[in-house]
């Protein structure tokens, strides 16, 4: 197992395509950072805009924590489509290669076979989150700086102290990293039933953008199949940011205010994620190759 | 490592079947390769080789039958009887991005062996790849690919290979290259082959055994000389008129020897000493003959017995 898994790694990173994606990840934030830089400013005063007049702000409010959200909120939206060009592609592009008939008649098992391919988009998919943090968090920290994390909600404020941050960043790229193995996960099942990559990439997106409808739209009948989409929970990465406050409204260092929504939605990607693979699994193992 | 259980009988198919919802692709298939065979595996498209092939190698589960290779079940021995066999399926696909050495490192590693950098240049340059070992698949031709596939195929030195189409795509040289590995794999190094090919000729120079599917059933198993009565023959007649000598055997006592006619060419079916007679009759009846042509070829023999289905059982030593 161990040895084919190092296989899979080095047919991942022998590919030009797997590079794509940390050249787009390094692109995009570096645009991002870019703007901000130049116009930063202008941002921000569009930013406090409303609340210009109720109170005013020391210190930067554009340092790196801030930068580094923002960065996340818009990302986290596109990286999906990056992981889904690997882990789709997983079972369905040896197929469309003939390799996936040569790799069967070896000595492996099946399910050795998946869960080696499986655990290679994992590792994929957490080398891009760690790549996303290290140009998303720490380099905005070296060009931005840093100080206190101001965050707008949508009916309050929130000041993270700088020293309660990092931690926090940690524990969101965390549950970014379990919610992206849902994405793979999903990719790798639905890589299953084509012998090309391309219509496992776009379904993977598509029932990505389905659900998310699904879990943004406020209609009764939506209501009740929100709490079961991975799409719903994907976003609560945002948790980490929302701290207790004690009776003088103060925010209590190192407190999470709903660590419970946090585990229950940790708890439904794991579910989702088991369920994904163990039906590739199901299924491969049943599968008969005639590609 | 596997103790074979049976060295005379390398594999051994019992009524096997598959059916893929309302089509039979393989139906109660029996037949047995002995070590040191070179195994044709003959059929139309679609007789049912490719799937039988995919079953020897786990590819596809068959929906009945039992398979035993070196005398274990292949279900409950998958592992072991695997690491003993060798397999190119159709197109040589591998890795395109990955070079020659890479890709056959990669499938020796798979195979359960520990490959060495001479073990690797070996095996590249018995398959005439020593010299592009570091270049890119995608850079590669047809017969380059298809001889790295049999490389990878060999790496792990397997007892039985298995080949299924392994001269397609390929130009006379490299099916002529294929061949003589072929023939280097059984004699010289004692390997069982099973080949299946479309190209019977190819089969009948190289086969000691040959079985002949058609609807996923058997018609014939047996050793070319078993196979082929020396006695029978298949006359191509190449005439002016075909209607003509059609119409003028259709009345004469060889009517029941008319074969099919093939690329506009009238084919008999006669014992070797009823040639001359046949041809004084033909004479005789007036008609302009530009050539007579006793044939005697597996191509031959093939298109008779999937035609006509004349045999369906084995020849027997």
């Amino acid at each position: 197992m161990w040895e084919h898994l190092q296989i899979e790694l080095y047919k991942v990173f022998k590919r030009p395509r797997t590079y794509l994606s940390f050249a787009a990840i390094t692109a995009l934030i570096g645009v991002i950072q870019l703007g901000l830089l130049v116009d930063g400013k202008e941002y921000a005063d569009f930013v406090m805009a409303d609340f210009a007049n109720s109170f005013s702000v020391d210190g930067k409010i554009l340092n790196g924590y801030f930068i580094c959200y923002v960065i996340l909120q818009l990302l986290l939206v596109h990286v999906p489509l990056l992981i889904a060009l690997i882990a789709a592609d997983m079972i369905s592009g040896e197929a469309n290669m003939g390799t996936l008939r040569i790799l069967l008649t070896k000595p492996q098992s099946r399910t050795s076979i998946v869960m080696a391919k499986f655990i290679a988009s994992v590792i994929y998919t957490l080398l891009l989150l760690i790549w996303i943090a290290i140009m998303g968090l720490f380099l905005s920290m070296l060009i931005f700086g840093t100080d206190d994390l101001f965050l707008m909600k949508s009916s309050y404020v929130v000041i993270v102290k700088e020293s309660d941050v990092f931690w926090r960043y940690a524990g969101a790229f965390c549950f970014a990293a379990l919610a992206m193995v849902t994405v793979a996960a999903l990719g790798f099942f639905l890589s299953f039933f084509a012998e090309n990559s391309i219509g496992p990439i776009v379904a993977t997106m598509s029932v990505i953008i389905v659900c998310t409808i699904l879990s943004t739209m406020n209609i009764p009948l939506f209501n009740l199949i929100k709490p079961y989409l991975f799409t719903t929970h994907m976003i609560t990465w945002k948790e980490f940011f929302d701290f207790k406050v004690n009776d003088a409204n103060e925010a209590i260092i190192g407190s999470i205010q709903y660590p419970d929504k946090i585990i229950r939605s940790a708890t439904v990607l794991g579910v989702h994620i088991v369920l994904f693979v163990g039906s590739a699994v199901w299924l491969f193992r049943k599968k008969d190759i005639l590609s | 490592m596997l103790l074979y259980k049976s060295m005379q009988q390398i594999v051994k198919v019992s009524q096997l079947t598959k059916q893929f919802n309302s089509l039979t692709a393989v139906n109660q298939l029996s037949f047995s390769v002995e070590s040191g065979d070179v195994y044709g595996f003959l059929g139309q498209n679609g007789a049912g080789k490719s799937t039988t092939i995919r079953m020897l190698l786990t590819l596809i589960t068959p929906t009945s039958g039992d398979i035993s290779i070196f005398g274990y079940d292949l279900n409950k021995h998958r592992k072991e009887i695997l690491q003993q066999i060798g397999a190119v399926i159709e197109k040589p696909d591998v890795y395109k991005y990955l070079s020659a050495y890479e890709n056959l490192k990669l499938f020796a590693k798979l195979s359960g062996v520990k490959p060495s950098n001479k073990m690797l240049m070996d095996q590249l340059e018995m398959v005439g790849l020593a010299s592009r070992a570091h270049d890119t698949v995608k850079t590669f031709s047809q017969g380059m690919k298809q001889r790295l596939g049999i490389g990878i195929a060999l790496v792990h030195n397997p007892q039985l290979i298995i080949l299924d189409e392994p001269t397609n795509g390929l130009d006379p040289q490299g099916i002529a290259d294929i061949r003589n590995l072929i023939l280097i794999l059984s004699r010289e190094m004692k390997k069982t082959v099973i080949v299946s090919s479309h190209l019977l000729n190819e089969i009948e120079q190289i086969a000691t055994r040959i079985l002949i599917i058609d609807k996923g059933q058997k018609l014939v198993e047996g050793s070319s000389a078993e196979l082929f009565n020396d006695q029978q023959t298949i006359l191509q007649i190449s005439v002016a008129n075909n209607n003509k000598v059609i119409q003028t055997i259709q009345s004469s006592t060889w009517a029941n020897n008319l074969l099919p006619e093939r690329d506009g060419q009238i084919m008999v079916g006669l014992n070797k000493e009823d040639i001359p007679n046949f041809n004084r009759m033909l004479a005789a009846s007036g008609v302009d003959i530009y050539s007579l042509q006793a044939r005697h070829s597996l191509e031959d023999y093939f298109l008779q017995v999937t035609a006509g289905k004349q045999h369906v059982g084995t020849f027997t030593n």
